[in-house]
């Protein structure tokens, strides 16, 4: 045991990645919020579960296929993968600390989002109004707090998105702020992930 | 719609003597404590150098607290249901009506798993985990701050259940049907799910914290198979924290559904699946059983390596058994119901797979054993609770292999065979295994040890205590009698019970004389002062700085290239020349931060606000703690500089001659 600072060596690629010592704050920060979109997912999965197991508990109510519009579920779809694309752009402009372009971007992607949800709310209100609401079965509750879950999500991120904004504005492109966009980013993507699976085990899947 | 939803003055229990007079009693403590602080002005030390604090050695001290302060809690509810089955055989019914016996042991559950073992465990990873790997904070410390306050504000949720209300009748995972509206229509319930939702959110943001820290900021030359095995431990069950705390809030997120909204996911009609929930609720709780019981393995092995003056035997097999266990804890979940009615082959899968787990436990109990075989043992009052730990762990782990085997288990299934178990398990291992530590580490957190002949005497008090408790509960369980059972007319029982009273009276020694031991610890610190940072003579970094470590924790970081670092260092003796004081930089350490108080103080508000159906009031506690989180998202990252010259001034203050 001597001291880090004055050993030679410490910091070279030659010493292998787990003797280098503490991480760069970047990478630290980056890896937390990794770990955190891991446990987000395993919550999904606990809904996924959960529908899976309830989906036939229709309680002689309305199935999936009698509910379902899958033109509009892929519409959807569309506006989330491409809002995706944009953010991954977003992301380059800020790294490359081009403001115009970071804020076209994060425009693009704020707009992507919105319609999605647009959407999603446009679906549950018209199936609400055929009296298939979340109260109604088994089955339609555990539909309306998968789907509804990721929808807060993407609330959520859309509100994150517009904080983001306002940080750049009043802080420009801070190391905090550069860190920041990184993990909204990761957790866009992360949405489009769950999403996926939204789509294939609900909307796909449904029978 | 009243504008404070439920709650009016019925909600006050002024009809029950007993919960008036302990009300009275905590607010009388409550009050006096907030007298004596103003009065000292001790209102800015503590704001400023604690309860702000985002050093983890300061934040890992205050779990324990928080810890300590709700064993006395959940022992009152243990010790209050012992006297009653003590009392109520036969025409006797004993002092506690059913309904709030009902809550007592419910309370007792929830506030001993999720308010004294996890802050416990996770207090002492906070506090040794950043020092064992030779580094000068976790890797969140802010986080760090609100992860405690938000563990504090559930807490005090479940306190005041006491006083406001009522508790859950439900025991303590709330199944339902039972905890659904229909038949739980109070907010016993309410309050046991919010309590638990808000703490949870705490202990996955920890869970996050420990497990980038260890990950991601190890000393240098400090790969993998030199890490501390308890820092292993911790990474353990910090993994099993990510993994398996979502899941318990995904559950109480769709009870709350069903409560509040509504919704079907557990009730009788509408297609609801009450075993769902069973299931749901056992993914998340047989993988906490090993997120409170690994760092408590983790404890021992520091400890009987210290102790027996040797490193760990067989440190890579305790590693893989660490790590073995860290998988097989997430596929033996059904094993708490094998009574549901599955398959014999789903049955016998988790029962197999249950089995197994005792093999890398096994593994575990021979190296401590090997350790000790051959070594200089030290018997102090750590390795007191680790042989006490091995011995009785391994009559739990008999037990629990017991009832492994379906068959046995429809027999066993919720009787007090099954508490005596889960006591032994949960007692022997994780009691003592804190214990251990907290004894262990005390000196390095204070800078004296704890008075040594008392400690002895609290050993002794809850290992008999423990034994007369449970063995009992074991016959009682073969003889027939159930869990949750306020009343029994078999009077043959009533010898059994007796005994465990007087177990539960000896742990309530145990537990008196450590708020004594600490006293008297206090008072005599003068004489029992750690001057040179290595009291016991060990292994790990810890013991490598000064006791109480200052805030930076290194002067410099070690470059570590053994396992038992310090040890390896101590027996080189080859850097006994004074480190020039140039040799030393500045470091920047992040300032205290209000967030984590904050945050708390609106969790707080708005769990009581959704207990109460107080509409308006959840709205300001949202708003207040989307407000906290927006001005913590501007505050400029504020760090303090701690000077060169202020670090080597201070590591001559404290020359602790070769290290």
């Amino acid at each position: 045991m001597t001291s880090a600072e004055l050993t030679p060596g410490v910091g070279d690629d030659a010493v292998p990645l787990s003797e280098r010592g503490p991480a760069p704050k970047r990478v630290v920060v980056g890896f937390g919020f990794w770990l955190f979109l891991l446990s987000d997912i395993i919550l999904f999965a606990g809904l996924f579960a959960t529908y899976a197991v309830l989906s036939d508990a229709v309680a002689g109510g309305p199935s999936g296929p009698t509910l379902f519009d899958r033109s509009r579920v892929f519409t959807e779809t569309l506006c989330l993968l491409v809002s995706s694309v944009t953010c991954g752009f977003g992301l380059l402009a800020i790294q490359r600390r081009h403001a115009m372009l970071a804020y076209v971007w994060m425009f693009a992607t704020f707009v992507l989002g919105a319609l999605f949800l647009k959407q999603e709310i446009a679906e549950f209100s018209a199936m609400v109004a055929l009296g298939a609401g979340p109260t109604r079965s088994a089955f339609l509750s555990s539909f309306y707090t998968l789907v509804g879950t990721h929808g807060i999500h993407v609330t959520a991120g859309l509100a994150w998105l517009l904080g983001m904004i306002a940080q750049l504005l009043t802080l420009g492109f801070a190391p905090m702020v550069q860190r920041r966009f990184f993990c909204f980013a990761l957790f866009w993507h992360a949405l489009d992930i769950v999403w996926i699976g939204v789509f294939t085990v609900v909307y796909l899947g449904a029978h | 719609m009243a504008l404070l939803g439920k709650l009016t003055w019925d909600a006050i229990p002024f009809d029950q003597p007993i919960v008036m007079g302990t009300s009275v009693v905590i607010a009388v403590a409550i009050v006096g404590l907030v007298l004596l602080i103003t009065v000292k002005r001790w209102w800015s030390y503590l704001w400023n150098e604690w309860l702000t604090s985002v050093d983890h050695k300061r934040i890992g001290v205050m779990y324990v607290i928080l810890a300590l302060v709700m064993l006395v809690r959940g022992f009152a509810d243990a010790i209050m249901m012992r006297m009653q089955l003590a009392l109520a055989a036969g025409g006797a019914q004993g002092y506690l009506p059913p309904e709030h016996y009902d809550q007592i042991f419910s309370a007792h559950g929830t506030i001993m798993i999720f308010f004294v073992a996890m802050p416990f465990v996770i207090g002492l990873m906070n506090f040794a985990v950043p020092l064992q790997l030779g580094i000068r904070d976790v890797a969140f410390p802010v986080l760090n701050n609100v992860s405690l306050w938000l563990t504090a504000a559930g807490v005090l949720l479940v306190n005041l259940s006491l006083f406001v209300g009522e508790f859950a009748r439900t025991g303590w995972l709330a199944y339902p049907p039972l905890s659904e509206i229909a038949y739980s229509p109070g907010v016993g319930v309410d309050y046991y799910l919010w309590s638990l939702q808000i703490s949870g959110l705490g202990t996955l943001l920890s869970g996050i914290n420990l497990t980038t820290t260890i990950l991601k900021m190890r000393a240098p030359g400090m790969k993998y198979s030199r890490m501390p095995v308890f820092c292993w431990t911790a990474l353990a069950s910090n993994l099993l924290i990510v993994a398996a705390f979502p899941i318990l809030t995904a559950t109480f997120a769709m009870l709350l559904l069903d409560r509040y909204c509504g919704f079907h996911f557990f009730t009788n009609e509408a297609g609801g699946n009450p075993m769902m929930y069973i299931n749901l609720i056992w993914i998340w709780g047989h993988p906490e059983v090993y997120i409170l019981i690994l760092p408590a393995f983790g404890v021992f092995s520091e400890v009987v390596a210290t102790f027996s003056g040797k490193p760990l035997f067989g440190y890579r097999s305790m590693v893989m058994a660490t790590m073995a266990i860290c998988v097989l804890s997430f596929v033996v979940w059904l094993h708490h119901f094998f009574t549901m009615g599955a398959s014999a082959n789903v049955n016998a899968f988790f029962g197999v797979a249950t089995m197994i787990i005792a093999v890398p436990t096994g593994v575990k109990i021979f190296n401590w054993l090997f350790t000790m075989y051959g070594g200089r043992i030290r018997f102090t009052v750590p390795m007191y609770w680790t042989i006490g730990f091995i011995v009785t762990f391994v009559i739990g782990g008999m037990t629990g292999v017991l009832m492994a085997v379906p068959p046995a288990d429809f027999v066993l299934h919720n009787s007090l065979f099954l508490i005596a178990h889960f006591h032994n398990t949960a007692i022997g291992g994780v009691v003592f295994g804190v214990l251990a530590g907290y004894t262990y580490w005390f000196p390095k957190a204070f800078g004296f040890t704890l008075n040594e002949r008392l400690g002895k005497l609290i050993f002794w008090c809850w290992f008999l205590g423990f034994y007369l408790a449970f063995m009992p509960l074991y016959a009682l369980g073969l003889m027939g009698a159930t869990r949750r059972m306020q009343h029994y007319s078999e009077l043959s029982w009533k010898p059994w019970m007796m005994v465990a009273l007087c177990g539960a009276v000896l742990i309530f020694l145990g537990i008196a004389l450590t708020v004594v031991q600490l006293i008297v610890s206090i008072r005599q610190r003068n004489r029992h002062r750690d001057r040179t940072g290595d009291i016991w003579a060990a292994r790990t970094l810890e013991w490598s700085i000064p006791s109480p470590p200052p805030a930076w924790n290194f002067a410099r970081l070690p470059l570590v290239d053994s396992t038992d670092a310090f040890w390896v260092a101590k027996q080189r003796a080859n850097e006994g020349a004074q480190t020039p004081a140039d040799a030393y930089t500045a470091v920047h350490l992040p300032r205290n931060n209000p967030t984590g108080i904050f945050l708390a103080f609106f969790a707080v508000i708005f769990g009581f606000a959704m207990i109460w159906h107080i509409w308006w009031l959840a709205a300001i506690g949202i708003v207040g703690a989307l407000s906290v989180f927006l001005m913590q998202a501007w505050r400029p990252e504020e760090e303090t500089e701690i000077s060169a010259e202020e670090i080597a001034a201070y590591e001559q203050r404290t020359a602790r001659g070769a290290t």
